[in-house]
């Protein structure tokens, strides 16, 4: 297979959460599978949580641990029996410590089609300080 | 007991206490299954995308997770009584000197065909994308729908 040729995609079934973090709401939670890449000035984050809508993801930066929450509606109708049912639906909930320091005021997110996009942008490397020391 | 709220209860409809019972037998074969399987294991059919299929008295809803994917970037056909979905999905190119922490997220080419249990109405199938879910409604055909069927006296 060469590069340009696509492979097929494998069905894999979502990963629940293990978290020691306990859970205060009912109901299944899932970890988002996700892409991180760093540039020099800033670190990405891609993470596919479909069914999530903005206004219902929620993202805290904290002491350095970056949190996402992701909730999910479900999207059948009241009078809508199951047929098949081959995955399951619920929130989804993945943490992660960053190493670098962020700026925080410049984070920005995008929700699209079930994919967030974050872009966590790194604090401009200060300019280096001498300390004196004073004897 | 069962046939009493059968008839006393109004909204109960002929066929509701047994359609009942068999969503929830189903649901105990899936969650059976599912034990069996560990919960972790290989989904019913192992083929991207899994899909849901969910009906009412009109339609059969299929639904799939398909984060990133666009309606327009799907193939969908209906012939009868099958649904055909394929597609591909690509994940945006990033910058060449990105340096990768986690590489969770896959890419390529997906065809997948599911048998209904039913004839459905082709010319009213609508699918729509919406937060990454794909949603199918495929209206059953007329022959396919349940009919209540009055008894005339005579």
């Amino acid at each position: 297979m060469t590069d340009s040729e696509s492979k097929a995609l494998q069905a894999k079934e979502k990963a629940e959460v293990t978290t020691p973090a306990e859970l205060t709401r009912p109901g299944l939670v899932f970890t988002p599978a996700v892409d991180i890449f760093e540039t020099d000035s800033e670190i990405t984050l891609l993470a596919d949580m479909p069914g999530v809508k903005a206004g219902e993801l929620n993202i805290d930066l904290h002491k350095n641990v970056l949190t996402l929450e992701g909730d999910v509606q479900a999207p059948e109708g009241a009078d809508e029996a199951d047929v098949i049912r081959e995955y399951r639906t619920g929130k989804y909930y993945r943490q992660f410590t960053l190493s670098q320091i962020i700026d925080q005021e410049k984070i920005n997110a995008e929700m699209k089609d079930g994919v967030l996009r974050l872009s966590l942008p790194k604090v401009k490397a200060a300019t280096p300080r001498r300390i004196a020391v004073q004897s | 007991m069962l046939l009493r709220r059968a008839s006393d209860g109004p909204m109960w409809g002929w066929r509701s206490p047994f359609a009942e019972l068999e969503r929830m037998r189903r649901q105990m074969d899936w969650l059976s299954s599912g034990l069996s399987r560990g919960l972790v294991g290989e989904s019913a059919a192992g083929v991207f995308p899994m899909m849901n299929v969910t009906e009412d008295k009109e339609a059969y809803f299929v639904r799939a997770e398909l984060p990133g994917l666009k309606a327009d970037e799907l193939d969908i056909s209906v012939t009868g009584d099958t649904l055909s979905i394929s597609g591909e999905r690509k994940l945006s190119v990033e910058d060449e000197k990105a340096q990768y922490h986690r590489r969770e997220r896959d890419a390529g080419r997906f065809s997948r065909i599911v048998s209904l249990p039913a004839q459905i109405n082709t010319d009213k199938v609508e699918a729509r994308c919406a937060d990454g879910i794909l949603t199918v409604t495929l209206p059953k055909a007329e022959s396919a729908k349940p009919r209540q069927i009055v008894a005339k006296s005579s």
